[in-house]
């Protein structure tokens, strides 16, 4: 009796171990992973991508986690991180990039697979944000600008013609100041019935002003190293008081109002709106009605076109890297998923702009009613160089605040802000320098 | 040491006492005048959750209290488009995982501390006990580094026991059944070992029955705490597929704004059905805390 | 194990019934609070691979900022400090109030407990986002009736002076059914024969409040005094949900500690300077614990 059972139970190990090995042996196949975040137009183009990288490449399967929202994206690769599991190829915004390089998650693109000439003739010049120390640290499928959303109806409503935006920053001023609309009792803030402009300075404002006004007016936000914070300057002085003006002196609008910028305009109450291609979608989704047009963003003092760029960039990680054939694998799954014909899958379904030059410049793309104004603005975009994301836009939102909530002087809150951004930058590259 | 049979009376004892002072009616009025307004400003809130949760989209940011155009779409679209009646599970999961350990664990660790001398209980007790006094805040930290490198098994990160582990006994309660337990007499348990009943029969059969009132009570707490916890299943799932109700709520708000037709449908649906448990069960809860002091 | 005696054998039971509370114990709760104290000196981020040993450095770090008036550490001591010595007194003001009145009346005492009760049960995200929608300029339900009343709209939440105000009444709010529900139970421990003996004496309402309710409500209080402190202490639901992003802003104006450890902890990934921020967190409540702990010592001899 005790014997049979022994035998049994060997036999079943035997069994076990005989299937393990089968498994291994049959499985050539390298498997890695891939993550983005919880976005869901996001994940279905991915997922097209991946399998026609995996009809092409049949001995590398992806496995693709998009389960994670956005905000716990950062938290969830550093729980991974430690436990030596986690991506092979990972979705980051660019903004991250600094930060995971100093950590030691990434590892630079392989340079047979990316060549650095190549790059920079093939894509948008905004990715050179993800090059530093010499070296590209991730590249993207596809990007995105801003652009100017107005609403039809409310143009209407107030005396202008529905189909002439503003084109100029001053422009953009008076038809903020003619489409404000008010209760009876007043002009101030609170009265405020329906918004010209509200600055979402959370949102993109503080992009506009960083690498859009700051510029039209004829300044730069940071040295070409980005150690150095430039913008406590008097153009700086100009650019943030013209966009602090809104709130403190025309009272066209706030983002305190109808919950935020975003939704007052989602709702038809903001009449003018500074937002990027992805905005598209939400509005689609939750007020189809809306009657609205998307133009480039309106010239400043000096007459040029600029606008603010971000992109959602691949890198590629540590672990990758420990092993030369998944390091391999996950250097085609890069290359594959960031050609221009992945480009042009990727607007059609996610409605971002392409990456590469040469889908960005089809025809069909710049006449597009909606989507043509962002595309216009790839040749015209900058990029911000993060070194913590959230860190520097909160010194942006304080300074902001400090004017419209503390009665400051835009200058002396850009001073303010300039110091505190700096010790930002010190301290990262303090550490890089070591 | 009050005995189990007075403290069953307090519990269920009538709250209404008679009047001390007879015919101060002006006082009186007075206080029901109040009580009405404060009792109102209590219900206006969840009124207007209510009526938010049945407004469309673009009615959200209007002032009307009630909505104009009603709709049950915001509800459609929370339980068919969202992840909620998944959070809903979780909660519920979560809550009663926590709650039938603590009901176990508690009691027993409360009945060796009331019922037995063994060398080192002292000690033992006042550690567990001094773990009062450690905010939950200082431990997320390196629970959280816990969690992903744990001593069993692979990640708890975004699992059911990764969300339930840090309650699954807890300090309050082994001190609330230990002062519970104490009532219970000695006779009984010397008489049933003389029956023979096994040390875990004296708890189970015993003790256990001579506590339900304070058992029932830790187990409302314990179930309302874990259905409201926050920052713990916050930092420990990284999924929507794992978060608990009031995570889900939080992450209808992100970066690009606040879905806030989507944050008040959910917010009456996690709030709704746990009124109705409150109104059901009221005298029974608000005795526990009255007996206890013990907070959700 | 027949052979032992019985109190031998009720030893090794005491243990064998222990034995999972005891390791839960020292795991779970005990280890995590050293390991809170070893992390505080390191550089510690989990997406490294190295921790560096950093000494006391976070904690020099932690009072550099303290000794800055307007940082970001500042503002979230002292609005903690503020959240306290705010929220505890008015909380238990009200709630006594509101105890005394409810023990005075016998019609619908039920109903209207229940009311007061319900705010406490609900989830803390759910409701603080309720009082988000109700705080909003001009839609929202306060700036609509002081619209009624022509009264000038308030910004409330928006405002860094009003921010704070804002979210403390909304935990006040919710918090009240619990030390109501304490203050009664406090007050049905009074003998009725006190007051029908001072009634007899000539004793005024008010009189019979000062002398015979407040001493022997005593306990109560101290009670609500200490759990309310260390959760005010802790506060991070209702200001992570109800501040834009769960930022602690305007401008700060609301932060706490706890929301300044998870900002650092989890999205900074700074978990070491985080650590010491908690150990220090540790260190006021220890002392608050240990204060109150000699303090009713004290009432109970005297």
């Amino acid at each position: 009796m005790r014997r049979s059972r022994f035998v049994f139970v060997a036999a079943l190990l035997i069994m076990a171990l005989a299937v393990g090995f089968a498994v291994t042996a049959q499985d050539d196949v390298i498997e890695i992973e891939y993550w983005q975040y919880n976005f869901e137009a996001r994940v279905t183009a991915m997922d097209m991508l991946i399998e026609q990288f995996e009809a092409e490449n049949p001995n590398i399967r992806v496995i693709h986690n998009s389960d994670i929202p956005y905000d716990n994206f950062r938290d969830e690769l550093a729980a991974s991180a430690p436990a030596g599991v986690g991506p092979d190829v990972v979705s980051l915004f660019y903004g991250w990039i600094p930060a995971f390089v100093d950590a030691g998650y990434l590892v630079p693109l392989p340079e047979e697979y990316f060549p650095a000439e190549w790059i920079e003739s093939y894509f948008s010049p905004m990715v050179a944000q993800s090059k530093f120390e010499g070296e590209y640290w991730a590249i993207p499928t596809a990007v995105r600008t801003l652009a100017l959303f107005w609403n039809k109806d409310l143009f209407e409503a107030a005396g202008l013609d529905p189909e002439q935006p503003p084109t100029t920053l001053d422009e953009f001023v008076e038809m903020a100041q003619a489409l404000t609309t008010y209760d009876g009792s007043g002009t101030d803030i609170l009265n405020i019935t329906s918004e010209g402009y509200a600055a979402q300075i959370s949102g993109q404002a503080h992009h506009w002003f960083r690498e859009v006004l700051l510029r039209q007016y004829g300044g730069v936000p940071y040295d070409e190293e980005n150690r150095t914070v430039l913008y406590n300057s008097e153009e700086g002085c100009q650019a943030f008081a013209y966009l602090t003006a809104f709130e403190t002196d025309y009272k066209t609008g706030s983002n305190d109002l109808f919950t935020d910028a975003t939704q007052a305009f989602i709702n038809g109450q903001e009449a003018l709106h500074i937002d990027g291609s992805f905005r598209i979608g939400t509005i689609a989704a939750n007020n189809p009605d809306l009657n609205y047009g998307v133009a480039e963003l309106p010239v400043g003092p000096n007459g040029e076109h600029y606008t603010f760029g971000s992109y959602w960039t691949h890198g590629i990680t540590r672990r990758a890297a420990a092993d030369p054939a998944r390091l391999e694998a996950a250097a085609k799954f890069l290359q594959f998923i960031t050609t221009a014909d992945a480009g042009t899958l990727w607007v059609n379904n996610v409605g971002e702009l392409p990456a590469q030059l040469e889908a960005a410049s089809d025809p069909a793309l710049l006449e597009d009613p909606i989507l043509g104004a962002f595309a216009a603005g790839l040749e015209y975009s900058y990029a911000t160089f993060f070194v913590d994301e959230s860190a520097q836009r909160q010194v942006m939102m304080d300074a902001f605040d400090q004017v419209r909530l503390a009665g400051m002087d835009p200058c002396d809150a850009l001073n303010e802000a300039a110091i505190v951004e700096q010790e930002l930058l010190d301290d990262y590259w303090a550490g890089r320098d070591e | 040491m009050a005995t189990i049979a007075q403290r069953r009376k307090s519990l269920f004892e009538s709250d209404s006492r008679p009047t001390r002072i007879r015919g101060d009616w002006k006082y009186k009025a007075f206080s029901y005048l109040v009580l009405t307004l404060i009792a109102f400003t209590m219900v206006v809130p969840f009124m207007w959750m209510i009526s938010t949760s049945f407004k469309p989209v673009t009615e959200i940011t209007k002032s009307n209290f009630f909505p104009i155009d009603a709709t049950v779409d915001n509800y459609g679209e929370v339980l068919f488009n969202t992840e909620l009646p998944r959070w809903y599970l979780n909660s519920i999961v979560v809550a009663v995982m926590t709650t039938v350990s603590v009901a176990f664990f508690d009691s027993l660790a409360g009945y060796v501390f009331a019922k037995y001398e063994f060398p080192g209980k002292r000690i033992i007790f006042i550690l567990i006990l001094s773990s009062l006094m450690i905010p939950t805040e200082m431990l997320i930290i390196p629970w959280y580094i816990m969690s992903v490198h744990p001593i069993i098994g692979s990640s708890w990160v975004d699992t059911y026991w990764g969300i339930a582990f840090p309650g699954m006994i807890t300090a309050a309660g082994i001190f609330l059944m230990r002062q519970f337990m104490q009532g219970v007499p000695d006779e009984l348990l010397d008489a049933g070992r003389i029956d023979g009943v096994s040390e875990f029969g004296l708890y189970w059969r015993i003790a256990v029955p001579l506590s339900l009132p304070a058992i029932g009570a830790l187990c409302i707490f314990n179930f309302l705490g874990n259905w409201n916890a926050f920052i713990w299943p916050l930092i420990v799932t990284s999924s929507q597929k794992m978060f608990t109700l009031p995570v889900g709520i939080q992450f209808f708000s992100t970066e690009s704004g606040s879905d806030w037709h989507l944050i008040m449908t959910g917010a009456t649906l996690s709030v709704v059905p746990l009124l109705l448990i409150v109104i059901f069960f009221q005298r029974y809860i608000i005795e526990g805390i009255a007996l206890t002091g013990l907070k959700g | 194990m027949s052979g032992l005696t019985l109190a031998k054998r009720k030893v090794i039971w005491a243990y064998i019934f222990l034995l999972i509370p005891i390791i839960f114990f020292a795991y779970i709760r005990i280890y995590p609070t050293l390991s809170a104290f070893q992390m505080s000196l390191y550089d510690y981020n989990p997406l490294s691979e190295e921790q560096p040993f950093v000494g006391l450095a976070n904690y020099e770090e932690l009072f550099d900022e303290l000794s800055n008036p307007r940082s970001v550490t500042t503002a979230a001591f002292r609005n903690s400090a503020v959240y306290v010595a705010l929220g505890v007194p008015l909380q238990l003001l009200l709630a006594l109030g509101i105890a005394l009145m409810l023990n005075e009346i016998r019609i619908f005492g039920t109903i209207y407990r229940l009311f007061f009760f319900l705010p406490f049960v609900t989830s803390t995200i759910a409701i603080a986002w309720v009082f988000r929608m109700l705080y909003q300029p001009q839609f929202g339900v306060f700036n609509v009736l002081l619209q009624a009343f022509s009264l000038p709209q308030q910004p409330f939440l928006k405002s860094p002076q009003q921010a704070l105000p804002s979210i403390l009444a909304m935990v006040i709010w919710q918090g009240l059914g619990f030390a109501i529900i304490i203050f009664l139970a406090g007050l049905k421990q009074i003998p009725r024969t006190y007051y029908d003996a001072a009634q007899v004496d000539g004793a005024s309402r008010w009189q019979s409040f000062r002398q015979i309710t407040l001493p022997l409500l005593n306990p109560s209080i101290i009670y609500l005094l200490v759990l309310q402190t260390i959760s005010f202490l802790r506060m991070f639901a209702p200001v992570y949900a109800m501040t834009d992003q769960g930022s602690g802003g305007p401008l700060n104006s609301t932060t706490t500690v706890v929301l300044r450890v998870y900002r650092e902890a989890f999205q900074g990934l700074n978990m070491g300077y985080a650590a010491s921020l908690t150990v220090v967190l540790f260190g006021i409540i220890m002392s608050i614990t240990v204060i109150q702990m000699f303090v009713s010592n004290r009432l109970v001899k005297t």
